[in-house]
């Protein structure tokens, strides 16, 4: 096929082209004849297929998405340095330090091809956070499976957990956290997100923008091939229809080894001060960072495409641009600095070469064998897509959904029937032992992991001289923001919020990955509306900003979608590592009295209990006071700062139950509890009311803990004690910590194997 | 005295083992692949990662880097030398040590707290350690499970040169329950586990790794 130039495209405007299977829509085609007057060459035609595509241009959810910046953007710890529409926020966490965190999903490529799809995840993550000028120190995954014993989720799991963990282990950076939850929904679209956290010094901070005419466009890292094409605009915008063909082809294979070198490689160039602009190739590839650099720049750029290094040399232009081979950096570099850009890339082992420059023209013009193939103005492309007002409606089932609640539903009521509760709730899939995946996680690496998995929080030491920290939380109840994705939302954000505070962490900053339906479906725009409503309501509410995410739509299989999954990211600063509060009661802390702060209600519905037990979802879920929550933050922060606590655990899902086992079998010793006056012991252990914290206190700082509490006028209540070697619920039951172990592990080996 | 680090591309816990090294009281030293030079060194740590990718075989590749030639002649000469992981899989395709590392025989990663038994307690990096005291540090490999033929092992056993063993559970499938073995002189060492990563409670799970770089300043000291 000969090359479609521009001046082919101007003199042959009757051509049919492939709009429809690139998945653009008849009026964005127009738009796009519109804006460049003509119609587009065949490489500006898969740049824009691309770009337009919902994955990188957000037209769904862009009008949404906005109303995140009616939140203040101070943080608790610092200013933001960086916020939403860079690759990743950015705060100033004190002591001339930033960090950088982000959360983004890799969910529709790991259905087609589990390992690499979520080791490309992982990389693609760390890339945005290398890109901000940051060292990457830490990663997380919270990951939603379907039922543990359905066929493809042994297909799936074993391949994501692996790709997980076979990327992040090969980068040497320690994996400190989140989810692995299992959901009917999610059967035929699991969900991969990848958070990954980033450390810099202020003056490190770099934005991805082309700017300085005549500066260099440097492309370094893998070379290009044909992984990936079209992985966009194919995958991540469309749902998978039976018997369709095999999308594998579409999917990125990663190298970690490879983006082991490119960090080490960056991280050189940015102390060496060579680097004036950067931006990481995901996807869309070279479409996405050239337009995007451009158009955040002084807005024209000039890129010879034959300069790109291919993996295969019989590779179209088309194909060039839309590539999402991994590993892959684009860099702005003035002329007398590129070659020391280069040696430093040589040192590394990086092939790096410049590939064009920042022009003054005003447009992103790239030939392909001395032609021009394209010619358009880069803001059209990476800045000025197309912007739908989706319509959006409650759906007609909520009503039912939420007059179907499971507070009517049969419970357990004599001590041998709680017993039998709490060993089928702990050995169910969302509420067992987690270390079959969380074991093939390197959680050490890199000697600055303080706190990880099963802990509330993962929690990074950034200074080892001060102390100075970072804990970070991932959550989300995809059961209650199916409830009411409003509140739903809200408690995502609580129960982060809370995870953080409760290791001792201010919280300061907000990541999310909002995972959807489709966008066509007016109940699912709905539930995305709410959704976001209530993350800008609560985050106003709590006074911390969103400093960046990602959405992920089309998350489902014909007419069902998942449960609305709103992942929400809390990453709170710690003054001193070593204050921080752990979970575990362990063998010093025997005869600590065990405290439940907050308050218990009658709230059933949506929790652990009516799944597991019920197999039901009705009802409304938990009120949220985030008043309250705050309120319990600053208690856990202040306790853990005055040493007045030696162990916390948020109370979510599974309840107040879940937390005793867990804080047990973590540290060892166990627990002699009973109910509160006036609470039924049902309620007591299994109900998953918000805003609530189980701490161990030592009996020397009781009476200051509690007189703290007192003067917060803080709902608390003496509910036990740590001892022995059971959890004897007084008045009710009692079971063993080796009973109670070997439930509450035997769950994933006996599945997964 | 200096402990020296060597980073190879893909190594990864260098940073951990340069900081063990300095907690133990020694001046630690990065030191790169492609030099030769080990620049006045009085020990070195082959650190844990995944060197070239472990492409071809693990340590297959960075045996052949410049500054092995320089560790493999001097650690003839005595020089100590610790392997861990990654390390030691370098040490084994160099034949400093006998034997090798194949792939965990349940085919996952893992990392884990794992207990082990210190059995040789006169090499260079152990010496700080009781007489089969018990230890327990992080273990975290793809690669761990180490094999070698039967009088090879027999050998290993019958010299005293097995310096650690896996307690509980055998965590990769090592034959004969394998962690770490030492060359007869006794001043290289490889070992599976990750000592650099148990120098400090705040970060590992327990300080047990720190006797490997505090032995070794006493054996350089007496040297």
């Amino acid at each position: 096929m000969s090359t479609d130039t521009v001046s082919n495209a101007t003199s042959t405007p009757d051509v049919e082209q492939p709009w429809a299977e690139l998945g653009l829509k008849p009026d964005e085609y127009q738009r796009i004849r519109d804006i460049l007057d003509r119609r587009p060459t065949s490489c500006e035609l898969a740049m824009y297929s691309v770009m337009w595509s919902e994955h990188c241009s957000y037209k769904s959810s862009k009008v949404h998405l906005k109303k995140f910046g009616d939140i203040p953007q101070e943080t608790p710890a610092g200013k933001m340095l960086a916020g939403i529409g860079e690759n990743a926020g950015v705060i100033d966490i004190g002591e001339g330090y930033a960090v950088t965190f982000k959360v983004e999903s890799h969910n529709h490529p790991s259905y087609v091809e589990p390992y690499q799809g979520a080791a490309t995840g992982v990389g693609g993550i760390v890339r945005d956070i290398l890109a901000m000028g940051a060292r990457p120190v830490a990663v997380m995954d919270p990951l939603r499976f379907g039922p543990l014993d359905a066929p493809d989720t042994k297909r799936v799991l074993p391949g994501i957990v692996s790709g997980v963990g076979g990327y992040g282990n090969s980068l040497g950076l320690p994996n400190i956290g989140g989810e692995v939850v299992f959901d009917a929904t999610y059967l035929g679209n699991p969900l991969v997100n990848a958070l990954c956290v980033g450390v810099m010094r202020h003056e490190d901070l770099h934005l991805a923008n082309a700017t300085g005419i005549g500066n260099q466009i440097i492309l370094y890292g893998a070379k290009t091939g044909g992984d990936g094409i079209g992985g966009v605009s194919v995958l991540a915008s469309e749902t998978f229809a039976e018997g369709g063909p095999t999308k594998r082809p579409a999917v990125q294979v990663g190298d970690p080894f490879m983006e082991k070198l490119l960090i080490e490689c960056t991280l050189e160039l940015f102390a060496a001060r060579i680097v004036e602009g950067i931006q990481d190739l995901g996807g869309a590839g070279l479409s996405c960072a050239t337009s995007e650099l451009a158009s955040a720049g002084d807005g024209g750029m000039f890129v010879s495409l034959d300069k790109v290094p291919l993996r295969d040399a019989s590779l179209a232009p088309e194909e060039i641009l839309m590539s999402e081979s991994q590993e892959r950096m684009m860099a702005v570099v003035t002329p007398e600095n590129v070659e020391q850009f280069l040696k430093i890339c040589e040192k590394w082992d990086v092939q790096a070469d410049v590939i064009g420059e920042v022009t003054d023209t005003g447009r992103l013009q790239i030939d392909w064998h001395g032609e021009r193939v394209v010619d358009v103005p880069p803001r059209t492309v990476a800045h000025e897509g197309p912007v739908y007002e989706r319509p959006y409606a409650r759906p007609d089932w909520m009503d039912a959904l939420q007059a179907d609640g499971a507070e009517k539903l049969p419970r357990a009521t004599t001590g041998a029937e709680l017993r039998d509760t709490l060993l089928k709730l702990i050995a169910s899939p969302n509420l067992c032992d987690k270390s079959w995946v969380t074991d093939q996680y390197d959680r050490y690496v890199l000697g600055n992991s303080v706190l990880s998995q099963p802990e509330d929080s993962g929690m990074i030491r950034v200074d080892e001289t001060s102390g100075l920290g970072v804990a970070v939380s991932t959550d989300c109840n995809g059961r209650f923001a199916k409830l009411d994705p409003y509140t739903g939302a809200k408690l995502a954000l609580a129960e982060s919020y809370r995870n953080v505070a409760t290791t001792g962490a201010r919280p300061a900053a907000v990541t999310d990955c909002l995972n959807f339906g489709s966008p066509e479906d007016p109940g699912v725009m709905w539930q995305f509306s709410e959704a976001i409503r209530g993350l800008v309501d609560g985050c106003i509410e709590l006074g911390i900003p969103v400093t960046g995410g990602n959405v992920s739509f089309y998350n489902q299989t014909g007419e069902t979608p998942i449960l609305p999954t709103p992942v929400v990211g809390v990453l709170g600063v710690i003054d001193d590592v070593t204050r921080r509060t752990p979970i575990g009661f362990t063998a010093d802390m025997e005869g600590h009295q065990l405290y439940l702060l907050g308050e218990t209600e009658e709230e059933l519905s949506g929790s652990e209990w009516a799944h597991v037990i019920h197999g039901h979802l009705g009802g409304r879920p938990p009120a949220v006071d985030l008043a309250a929550e705050a309120q319990l933050a600053d208690i856990l922060i202040n306790a853990s700062r005055d040493g007045l606590i030696d162990a916390a655990h948020d109370v979510s899902d599974g309840g107040v139950a879940q937390v005793l086992v867990e804080s047990a079998l973590r540290g060892g010793v166990g627990a002699r509890v009973w109910a509160p006056d006036g609470l039924d012991p049902f309620l007591f252990l299994f109900a998953e009311s918000a805003g609530r914290a189980v701490v161990a206190v030592p009996r020397t700082e009781e009476v200051r803990f509690t007189d703290m509490c007192t003067a917060r006028r803080f709902p608390h209540t003496k509910i036990g004690v740590v001892t022995g070697e059971s959890l004897d619920v007084q008045d009710q039951f009692e079971v063993s910590l080796s009973e109670l172990r070997e439930t509450w592990t035997a769950t994933l080996p006996a599945a997964l194997g | 005295m200096k402990i020296g680090v060597v980073t190879f591309p893909g190594s990864l816990d260098d940073v951990d083992a340069r900081r063990a090294a300095a907690v133990a009281g020694a001046e630690a030293v990065a030191l790169w692949h492609g030099d030769a030079d080990l620049h006045g060194v009085d020990a070195v740590v082959l650190p844990g990662g995944f060197s070239y990718g472990d492409y071809l075989r693990a340590g297959a590749i960075s045996r052949f880097a410049p500054v092995m030639e320089t560790i493999i002649k001097k650690a003839g000469e005595g020089l100590p030398v610790l392997g861990i992981c990654n390390g030691f899989q370098v040490l084994c395709e160099s034949h400093l040590l006998p034997g090798a590392l194949i792939k965990n025989h349940h085919r996952k990663f893992i990392c884990k707290d794992q207990p082990l038994r210190i059995e040789n307690n006169r090499t260079a990096w152990t010496s700080d350690y009781d007489a089969n005291h018990e230890i327990t540090i992080v273990l975290k490999n793809q690669d761990g499970s180490f094999v070698a033929d039967e009088a090879t092992l027999d050998r290993l056993e019958g010299e005293g040169l097995v310096v650690a063993r896996y307690l509980d559970e055998n965590p990769n499938g090592s034959y004969r329950d394998i962690a770490g073995i030492s060359n007869e002189r006794g001043n290289v060492v490889g070992l599976m586990p990750h000592p650099e990563h148990c120098v400090e409670t705040l970060t590992g799970p327990s300080t047990d790794g720190l006797g490997f770089f505090t032995s070794v300043l006493k054996a350089v000291v007496s040297s």
